[in-house]
């Protein structure tokens, strides 16, 4: 079985965001793999347990997603690409087309992507890229059962469930409840140090800068405004419960 | 020139939902004067909502009607629609950023060669600029994008963000559309299980009763339950209750998990580490209830109840009943 997982290198989920020169600052952020790319490394390696095969970590963004990959060696991956270059930029139609433009060439019975990923959110990566390789694909994917050239999906659809089959080669992405992740252990640690890690730039992919020219740009960055904390209530259980609901009557009017 | 911005329309369980006709109005936002509407309805049997739709959205409905379109396949669902889309050659599409919004529209901006702008709460014209405020960090931060090319644009909205469209003056004319049924589709929908059917979905909700670790087991869902039921809400969760087996990782709201936006969010038994608040805190109306009067989502909430979620809860429900007719249990 020869899996291939999309991962992105984000902020920790408890980072808090701080804006410097109207950009997000990185700095002192903790950097971690995206949570869902994280259940899909985990998937990858345990359908190499189970069916023998090889893994391969790719990620398109900045040199520090270096990081993430050899994170994804430790847990057990047996290869990383990075792809980087300055002029990929964070445009949903880049970055797939990068991606695409390096899987294309190789072969492989699976792709394993995460849901979104949690800074941008959008969603939209690993679809396309399956898109772009003309490959089915499942999203939101939360039990996985691969039979030869076959698998069978559980598609978490807003709480209702799927079970969706699909010929193989296919992508599918990673949603919450489909494993959890195992953490490097020390030697896993120390073996990735000497497992094949490639760094491919646009030129190395046979792209050009107009290949990947974005559609979609950022015009402006902001904060939300900050909530103010309101009022405890005051008295007993009950005298609380009814002051509540009347306020939320005359006072916010949401009732 | 004029241009079609068409609006992908998403049945449940029946019935059109609600987001649908906030993509109407979204794209009402986006379009220019001598623009129009191209409302495209998938499904078996939509005869019906066909026509609801169409008094909302004033240009044209298509329609495809067929056996096959009955639940979503991701496939063939992308293969109706392109072939559509295709004829209508769009300036942009709409859809709303749900379980099949973000199934579809990534498909069909790749397949399009399109740029996409997901999860969008706010759209604001002025000229022919056009600028899309969308959440990063589920909400830590906005942004506002813009498309740079003439491409197809394809946006997904934010349920509950856009107020539903307004009735059109003259109702639209429904059209059958195109379908050819696919004979080399390689996935097949093999089983649906309607977890939800009958209940108040989480994204779309006006009121959300959410439960944490507080909640202290499964069976502690329960007065969440009655009370969502008296307010017709949706149950969410927070990662903690999640992790512990409480409840499944659908209710999940947070960074990991859904961001919603609901007019009355009621926390019970929730700390509010950042990770939850990033899915929430742009509720309109926050209420906590905690124990533990230091926990964070104090911080943000507009109400707080310092006390025993399993005290607090049923008395909040029965004084909710007092107030809302057609409660009659």
């Amino acid at each position: 079985m020869n899996v291939y997982v999309l991962l992105k290198q984000t902020f920790d989920t408890e980072e808090r965001i701080v804006l410097r020169d109207g950009r997000i600052s990185e700095e002192g952020v903790k950097f971690v793999i995206n949570p869902y790319d994280e259940y899909a490394v985990e998937e990858a390696i345990r359908l190499k347990e189970q069916h023998g095969g090889h893994v391969t970590a790719v990620s398109a963004g900045p040199e520090r997603a270096a990081e993430a990959l050899r994170t994804a060696l430790a847990m057990g991956a047996d290869e990383a690409v990075l792809l980087s270059d300055d002029r990929i930029g964070e445009d949903e139609y880049a970055v797939s087309k990068t991606i695409a433009a390096f899987l294309v060439r190789q072969s492989f019975d699976l792709l394993l992507a995460g849901n979104f990923s949690i800074d941008n959110g959008s969603g939209q990566v690993a679809v396309r890229v399956a898109q772009l390789l003309n490959l089915p694909h499942v999203s939101s994917v939360t039990k996985l059962n691969v039979d030869e050239n076959r698998a069978a999906a559980l598609r978490d659809a807003e709480g209702d469930s799927e079970t969706i089959e699909v010929a193989l080669p296919a992508l599918f992405t990673a949603q919450q409840g489909l494993n959890e992740p195992r953490y490097p252990s020390l030697p896993g640690i120390m073996k990735a140090k000497k497992k094949p890690f490639h760094t491919l730039g646009l030129d190395d992919l046979g792209l050009s800068e107009s290949d990947i020219a974005p559609r979609t740009a950022r015009e402006s960055l902001a904060l939300p405004p900050e909530r103010k904390a309101g009022r405890i209530l005051k008295g007993s259980p009950a005298e609380q419960a009814a002051e509540l609901v009347h306020l939320l009557r005359t006072e916010a009017r949401a009732i | 020139m004029n241009h079609t911005y068409a609006v992908v329309a998403e049945v449940r369980g029946g019935k059109l939902r609600q987001v649908t006709l906030e993509a109407v109005r979204a794209a009402q936002a986006a379009m220019g004067e001598d623009d129009r509407i191209a409302a495209v309805l998938l499904g078996h049997r939509i005869a019906g909502l066909a026509e609801e739709l169409s008094r909302y959205a004033d240009g044209t409905v298509h329609v495809i009607d067929h056996p096959d379109l009955e639940t979503y396949n991701p496939e063939n669902y992308a293969r109706a629609l392109l072939e559509t889309l295709n004829a209508l050659h769009p300036r942009a599409v709409f859809l709303g950023h749900t379980a099949v919004g973000r199934d579809l529209a990534p498909q069909l901006a790749a397949r399009l060669g399109a740029g996409q702008l997901s999860d969008v709460t706010a759209i604001e014209r002025s000229g022919t600029e056009v600028l899309y405020t969308r959440p990063l960090y589920a909400g830590k931060a906005f942004e506002k994008k813009r498309f740079v090319t003439d491409d197809p644009r394809i946006v997904t909205i934010r349920p509950n963000n856009f107020a539903a469209a307004d009735p059109a003056p003259s109702p639209g004319t429904v059209v059958t559309a195109a379908y050819s049924a696919p004979s080399d589709l390689r996935t097949a929908v093999k089983d649906v299980v309607r977890k939800t059917s009958g209940k108040v979905d989480l994204t779309e909700a006006k009121i959300v009763v959410s439960g944490g670790r507080g909640v202290r087991s499964a069976e502690g869902f329960a007065p969440l339950e009655r009370l969502a039921e008296v307010l017709n809400a949706a149950v969410g969760a927070s990662r903690g209750a999640c992790d512990a087996g409480y409840c499944d990782y659908a209710l999940q709201i947070g960074q990991t998990g859904k961001t919603v936006t609901p007019e009355i969010y009621i926390a019970c038994g929730i700390s509010g580490a950042i990770q939850h608040l990033a899915g929430m805190s742009r509720s309109r109306v926050i209420i906590a209830i905690n124990k533990d009067p230091e926990a964070p989502i104090f911080k943000v909430a507009d109400y707080g109840i310092v006390g025993d979620l399993f005290e607090v809860v049923p008395l909040l429900t029965e004084e909710f009943k007092k107030i809302l007719p057609g409660t009659n249990t």
